[in-house]
């Protein structure tokens, strides 16, 4: 039966009127391959592989959106943690931000505009090169454009590293130092359970599970699902959990099509598509104004956590239907600097940290790009840090922390990013210090959930 | 062996208000780049005029890129919003 006018219809008002998008392909490469004991050899391999395939990528995300006409917004690359990569070679920073020059100069070449992947699995422990790859985030990231990293500190089956942690609190307010408004704070996630295949920035990287190419999409919608969550005003929440599902299904199929035909024409093998809602600062491109839409007077109020919960559980359920390869983060973004609903509704006051906090332990991506006070000390980020992890190893999900240390500033300023960052109200942080808590390092011991053998 | 050629089919997609010579126009561009009309619907939904018209590109002398210019140039003269996109991303969507 050939597709009704009322069906293209659809299609073509998500796209034009909705913002709905491919967010983002991402090509996992190994570089495994590459490693050397000398730095050269090692940089100019992972040089040669990352311009050729990101070029690839760019040309044929090109012709897909010439043949779909639906646009994908980001062409972005993953990659081997860095840190396995740095093992063999002298532990020095000097090594660590020299190549990540490399990898940044290749993504310029190949006009990748976010490479990531430059980071570490250390939920257990740290070597001796993972250590000096920390050590060397501030300055390595702060001399690159494009570079992302990501730590994953913790894990349902090793607990949380805390000696990591608290190192954190310290790298982060570095980093924070060396930019303006704290942005270079932007460029890295720390995570419980990262997942392997996760398309999205910062926190994309090629596992080590991953074969030598993946191309894993991310798709979003957050205009969309809002569009037809403010057109069911008076239905039940059973039907309006039907209502999403079936919208998030179309976009999901839409999102494996052009998945699956991009790794075709690449070569390379289809990864997975993270059906996450994703929001912009695009006005109607919020993940708030769902919620809101869906009946709650503003992010943040009572009643938030349970529209955010029966929201994620819709995206999950029909994009489960749509594609076998649902993968990823695949939950609900929440970013405040991104999403206007959330920028109001902490500047309103509706919306604190705390309740931020409490949205996360049902969304998978944690507290994200948020800004806190430059004079919050490293003990309570490590604190925040702390908290956002073990929501995630006590819960079994993957949980992360995007947070900004705004030098200069106090609570209630308002920072002003520009471009796809947005602008963050800088928000209160209780001023009482866990540092005791923190200085204790050691292992936050996997829960008892984790021995299921 | 089957004689039939493979075809390969788009979604013009043209939504704004209705006025003489739409058909016409996209007509011409259409023939011009030898691609053959397989069908042509439309409809009033939620005020919009929307008109989809369902063509054969396998055969078009020119590539999806210069089609799209020459749309995009009927679009702007005629106050229309026209897309063009391969039917395969509708039929994910909506069939099961």
């Amino acid at each position: 039966m050939r597709i009704s006018v009322e069906e293209v219809y659809e299609t073509v008002r998500m796209t034009l009127d909705h913002h709905f998008d491919i967010r983002t392909v991402t090509l996992g490469i190994n570089l495994k391959d590459c490693i050397d004991r000398d730095i050269a050899p090692l940089t100019q391999r992972v040089r040669e592989r990352i311009v050729e395939k990101g070029q690839l990528l760019n040309r044929c995300a090109d012709q897909i959106v010439q043949k779909y006409g639906i646009p994908i917004t980001n062409r972005r690359v993953a990659v081997t943690p860095a840190s396995l990569l740095l093992e063999p070679l002298p532990k020095t920073k000097a090594t660590v931000v020299r190549f990540a020059k490399a990898l940044d100069a290749a993504a310029r070449k190949a006009d990748i505009d976010f490479l990531g992947g430059f980071g570490a699995m250390v939920q257990k422990g740290t070597t001796a090169a993972e250590e000096n790859l920390i050590d060397a985030i501030p300055e390595a990231l702060s001399k690159t454009q494009r570079i992302c990293g990501f730590l994953n500190l913790a894990s349902t089956h090793a607990g949380i590293n805390m000696n990591a942690v608290a190192k954190m609190g310290h790298i982060l307010k570095d980093l924070a130092d060396r930019s303006e408004n704290g942005i270079g704070c932007a460029k890295i996630a720390v995570f419980a359970n990262v997942p392997e295949d996760n398309p999205f920035m910062a926190g994309a990287h090629h596992g080590i599970g991953e074969p030598d190419y993946s191309l894993n999409i991310g798709i979003s919608g957050p205009g969309v699902v809002r569009n037809i969550v403010a057109k069911n005003p008076d239905c039940d929440l059973t039907q309006l959990s039907e209502v999403i599902k079936r919208t998030v299904f179309k976009i999901t199929r839409a999102g494996e099509l052009i998945g699956r035909e991009m790794a075709g024409l690449m070569g390379v093998p289809f990864g997975i598509v993270d059906i996450s809602l994703a929001p912009t600062t695009s006005t109607g491109d919020s993940v708030a104004e769902i919620i809101e839409a869906m009946g709650v007077g503003q992010i943040g109020s009572p009643g938030s956590t349970a529209a955010l919960a029966l929201l994620i559980d819709a995206v999950k359920k029909g994009g489960a239907m749509a594609s076998g390869n649902v993968g990823g983060l695949s939950g609900t973004f929440i970013p405040v600097s991104e999403d206007e609903g959330m920028i109001r509704a902490v500047r309103d006051g509706t919306l604190s940290l705390e309740k931020l906090e409490a949205l996360t332990s049902v969304c998978s991506v944690g507290l994200d790009m948020f800004a806190v006070p430059g004079d919050t000390p490293p003990e309570i980020i490590s604190g925040i840090i702390a908290d956002e992890l073990s929501i995630g190893v006590a819960n079994n999900k993957t949980t992360s922390v995007r947070i900004i240390p705004a030098p200069g500033r106090k609570a209630g300023d308002i920072l002003h990013f520009g471009g796809l960052l947005g602008s963050a109200p800088v928000m209160k942080v209780p001023g009482v210090s866990s540092c005791r808590f923190v200085q204790r390092r050691g292992r936050v011991p996997s829960p008892i959930l984790s021995l299921r053998n | 062996m089957t004689q039939e050629k493979a075809s390969q089919i788009c979604i013009v997609t043209v939504t704004g208000v209705d006025k003489v010579g739409i058909v016409a126009k996209l007509a011409t561009v259409m023939a011009r780049a030898n691609i053959n009309i397989v069908d042509i619907n439309q409809k009033i939904l939620e005020d919009t005029f929307v008109m989809t018209m369902a063509v054969d590109v396998a055969e078009a002398a020119i590539g999806m890129d210069k089609i799209k210019t020459h749309l995009d140039r009927v679009g702007k003269n005629m106050a229309l919003k026209i897309t063009i996109q391969d039917e395969n991303i509708f039929k994910a969507m909506h069939r099961v």
